[in-house]
């Protein structure tokens, strides 16, 4: 079926021999909607492009369906694409355009015919069929071009940022219903995306990419509640998780982390060794800020407070760090304010400062 | 509408004048502005091109004796060259310039579908476009001359030993060949510029999509490439057509006046003295070359829709 194996892909650029994937492995499951996200350059789409066949890795093997298509062109790998700027051929009107890949198979006409209706109609697009593409907006001709994809009955489905050219609320719109569509064509997907909101939301498994390289791949609540390096945790999420930095502090039986001249006290890793640096992650939500001391919260200045509707921002120093905290809307605080945070323990995830992974602590020498 | 005038005092009160005024008097000089740069060229044409084709159309209809006359077109038609002159250009505009098309498309999608060392064959390609016509037909008379490279080549590998005249009149099929590779060989360097450039505009996202979708190489050029360079391919053909039928200092190279055509005619009847005649055959190497224009503008129009995106 229409499983992806890439095996130690490695892709190099130029002449310079930049390297744009490092070792790449990862396995998208049949029926799979796998969303492959990173800022730009981090490799998404060259991994994408890979998987396409339209660049070739110079290591490495990629397997489709169990078969290695790795030196295979395009054409032969059973795939589709959605293009970013999505390529609908402006001289063919849009049934044609649905109807490029069955032409090129030399399917029979009324084959075609039925196909490409089936497909516009499931995209909302029958209507337009006679156009051609410079009569419709972009929304449409996006449609058009994941129609043309989809009426091929790809084993595998490969999407590069199809909705970033869309403006903010058909963007919404369309990724309802495109995620909603394939979960009804239920086709293996690869879809490749900056922005993290589509890939939370979208993602059945997120693959989060930097340098070339896969740092995380997992389900979306584990990629933000478990975020494996202060990179992802940094990428994902708005805000993005807040980080400080500190040296573990064993006194009296009690340990803390000591940021600046302030010590938090809150539930460190088991076995962190006293002296040792860390950095300590937690998400917005996760911190509860009032206005009166409570036992075990850090003190902190207001430095802005943003609505936003649902929630309160803060912004909050806390030593030197700031920090954002998420408050309820009726929270009343103003801008230099001193408010008390309790971190809640559960969700507090820590980091290695030097290599940005997370920390594994040796085990204690019994 | 006025012009607005752009004087110092003019200028000093707009400062001083309400935003609003100021913006409507900053619009109509931004609406001025593209006529204004259009001048130029305009005052060039007129000069260069309209005047002398208003005086051409009066000395062909116009008897030095002051009268109102279609002598001159009744001469040109019964002139003993007038049905070769035209038959020549037609058979000369008819086999080279589908030839230079062939060529040039072909070389023009060499060049983009980036085969080895194809930047190379660009410039070599593009060599005939800083050879003037005249000089084209020298190289060509050079090599089909009776003493020419063909003969000498023909005579020293002993395949013909008799020279032959690859140029008389009274071979007119090699004459015609002769002055249709010449043709070929000066001005197709042009029209693949032209496909090179409307190839390099389709933009690279077309032709993965079509790879993607299962087009072979062939289907590719075939089903995106081709129909993407129309509107660069109908510039061209325009271009080349207009130009064909004033072919001229090739053929005078090369045949002198064994092969009449319709530019060579008016040359000629210049030279006897006789510029009303030569007026007449302009006149109506300016009617042909308009009509094509407008024909092909009907048959090869590309609807709006099909080139927009």
């Amino acid at each position: 079926m229409g499983e992806i194996r890439i095996q130690n892909v490695w892709k190099y650029f130029g002449k310079a021999k930049v390297p744009a994937l490092k070792d790449v492995t990862l396995t998208i499951q049949d029926r799979e909607f796998m969303v492959l996200l990173g800022p730009s350059g981090c490799g998404k789409t060259t991994l994408l492009r890979c998987i396409a066949g339209l660049e070739y890795p110079e290591r490495g093997r990629i397997f489709i369906g169990g078969r290695d298509v790795t030196d295979e062109p395009p054409r032969k790998r059973t795939i589709a694409m959605v293009f970013q700027s999505y390529a609908v051929f402006p001289h063919l009107t849009v049934f044609e355009n649905i109807a490029f890949g069955l032409r090129m198979q030399k399917r029979p006409n009324e084959e075609v015919k039925q196909r490409v209706i089936k497909a516009a109609d499931l995209m909302r697009i029958g209507a337009y069929l006679e156009r051609y593409p410079a009569q419709l907006s972009g929304g449409q001709r996006q449609r058009v071009a994941v129609a043309r994809g989809l009426v091929m009955e790809p084993q595998v489905l490969l999407m590069d940022e199809p909705l970033s050219n869309l403006d903010a609320l058909l963007r919404l719109q369309a990724r309802a219903e495109l995620k909603r569509l394939l979960q009804e064509v239920q086709t293996t997907t690869v879809y490749v995306t900056h922005d993290q909101i589509e890939a939370l939301s979208m993602g059945d498994r997120i693959a989060v990419m930097e340098n070339g390289a896969i740092i995380q791949a997992d389900i979306p609540s584990q990629v933000y509640e478990h975020p494996s390096s202060h990179f992802v945790g940094g990428f994902i999420g708005t805000p993005p998780m807040n980080f400080m930095r500190g040296t573990i502090s064993r006194t009296n039986g009690t340990a803390a982390l000591a940021v600046g001249n302030q010590f938090i006290h809150a539930a460190l890793p088991a076995n962190a060794p006293a002296g040792q640096e860390l950095l300590m992650g937690i998400r917005a939500e996760n911190i509860e800020a009032s206005l009166q001391p409570v036992p075990d919260a850090i003190p902190g200045q207001v430095l802005v407070v943003e609505p936003l509707g649902s929630h309160l921002l803060l912004t909050v120093e806390v030593g030197e760090t700031p920090l954002k905290v998420q408050t309820r809307v009726d929270f009343a605080v103003q801008p230099n304010q001193t408010v008390y945070l309790r971190l809640d323990p559960k969700q507090l995830r820590w980091f290695d400062p030097e290599t940005g992974l997370r920390y594994e602590p040796e085990p204690s020498p019994l | 509408m006025a012009t607005p005038q752009v004087t110092g005092d003019a200028l000093a009160s707009n400062m001083l004048a309400p935003p609003a005024a100021n913006r409507s008097f900053a619009r109509s000089r931004e609406r001025a502005l593209p006529f204004l740069l259009l001048v130029p060229s305009a005052l060039f044409l007129v000069i260069f091109f309209a005047v002398p084709m208003v005086q051409a159309l009066i000395l062909s209809i116009h008897s030095p004796d002051g009268a109102w006359t279609l002598q001159y077109f009744e001469r040109m038609v019964r002139d003993v060259n007038f049905t070769d002159a035209v038959r020549n250009t037609f058979l000369i505009i008819l086999v080279a310039i589908p030839l230079q098309f062939l060529f040039a498309i072909v070389m023009g999608l060499l060049l983009q579908n980036k085969l080895r060392g194809s930047s190379l064959f660009l410039y070599f390609w593009a060599i005939p476009l800083a050879v003037s016509d005249l000089a084209a037909g020298l190289v060509w008379l050079a090599i089909f001359g009776d003493r020419g490279f063909v003969n000498s080549f023909l005579r020293t590998t002993g395949i013909a030993p008799i020279a032959f005249s690859w140029l008389s009149y009274e071979n007119y099929g090699t004459l015609l060949m002769a002055v249709v590779i010449a043709e070929v060989w000066r001005a197709t360097a042009i029209v693949m510029v032209i496909v090179v450039a409307g190839l390099q505009l389709i933009p690279p996202d077309y032709m993965e999509a079509a790879e993607v979708f299962g087009a072979s190489r062939w289907q590719r050029i075939w089903h995106v490439q081709l129909p993407l360079i129309r509107p660069s391919l109908q510039v061209a053909l325009i271009l080349r057509t207009i130009l064909a039928f004033q072919v001229f200092a090739v053929v005078i190279a090369l045949a002198g006046r064994a092969m009449p055509v319709l530019a060579s005619e008016a040359y000629n009847r210049y030279g006897e003295l006789n510029p009303n005649g030569a007026a007449a055959y302009a006149f109506l190497i300016l009617t042909i070359s308009l009509i094509t224009t407008i024909v092909y503008l009907i048959v090869l129009r590309t609807s709006e829709e099909e080139m927009g995106q």
